[in-house]
């Protein structure tokens, strides 16, 4: 099974509609990428939730500082002029909603998944790495002039009897699926 | 007659959220509590006549799924209408939820709308809207 389309029509349609609700925007569809591990240096806001079931993986938004302090004055109705509690918490939100609803998307596929509770890191010059994580595949979204990215890997698990395997028959590859 | 709602989620931006939500649903409301997690929304329980519970499913300690049941196994507090409130989508969750008691289902992204609509639909009879 082909999971690259699936996961990319999903990601796009969550990122869109949670946009669209909980913040009345519409985002513009960007680039989508597949990427390997190493990923450059970052600067700003980046959140993360695991996913886990019979495949198991991340997924993950990331965006600037100004973007980050956007999202929560929209979404909360208030004034963010940095990067504070109430920012972080509403990149946590968002992460959730967008990935929860593409793990939704994705249970009809690869069975029941769980979610894990989000973490969101903000600073400069920093590195994050998923261990196990080869390929990501990263859609990008633009929100006037600034650049959020919503980013997720998936691979089988191993840890269930519905493994599915793809036509090479390992479980190495992630998303070839 | 005003009510007393109960917010449950971790994020406080939710919270937030649906704090104001509740506001524009034109319910008769005397104070909207909150809190973070199952436990907490226990505590907050024992400590106040709640008549609504808003709650989210997927939180740290005690998940909304663990409050539910608890709420509805209490005679105190099994009358109470708790309505999740949460990204989880997946058949498992809701008939998990539905099964335990609960009084109705909103999925994460929502509108102000359809709160509303849900807490008419669902929770008239139980709290003055």
């Amino acid at each position: 099974m082909n999971l690259q389309p699936i996961l990319v029509e999903s990601v796009c349609q969550a990122t869109a509609q949670v946009f669209s609700t909980m913040l009345g925007v519409e985002v513009a569809r960007g680039e989508i990428t597949t990427e390997d591990g190493s990923q450059d240096a970052n600067d700003g806001v980046v959140s993360f939730i695991g996913l886990a079931g019979a495949w198991a993986g991340t997924g993950s938004l990331s965006c600037s500082p100004v973007l980050a302090c956007r999202v929560c004055a929209t979404m909360l109705m208030c004034e963010a002029a940095s990067v504070n509690e109430d920012v972080l918490d509403a990149v946590a939100e968002l992460t959730n909603m967008i990935i929860g609803s593409v793990k939704t998307d994705l249970e009809t596929h690869l069975g029941p998944l769980g979610l894990s509770i989000p973490t969101v890191v903000f600073g400069r010059n920093f590195k994050t790495k998923s261990a196990g994580a080869n390929e990501w595949t990263v859609a990008r979204f633009q929100w006037e002039d600034e650049t959020l990215q919503v980013r997720i890997c998936l691979a089988p698990s191993g840890r269930s009897s519905h493994v599915m395997l793809h036509p090479g028959g390992t479980q190495t590859c992630a998303l070839e699926i | 007659m005003e009510s007393d709602v109960l917010v449950v989620d971790d994020s406080a931006a939710i919270r937030k959220i649906l704090q104001r939500v509740l506001r524009q649903t034109g319910m008769a409301i005397r104070t909207i509590h909150e809190a973070g997690n199952g436990e907490e929304a226990l505590d907050v329980m024992n400590a106040h006549k709640v008549d609504l519970v808003l709650t989210d499913i997927n939180m740290p300690k005690m998940d909304g799924l663990q409050f539910l049941a608890a709420v509805k196994a209490s005679a105190e507090w099994r009358q109470v209408p708790v309505v999740m409130i949460t990204t989880e989508g997946g058949e498992t969750k809701v008939s998990e939820a539905v099964k335990l008691g609960a009084a109705g289902y909103v999925r994460k992204p929502f509108t102000a709308d359809q709160i509303k609509e849900k807490l008419v639909r669902i929770l008239a009879p139980a709290v003055a809207l």
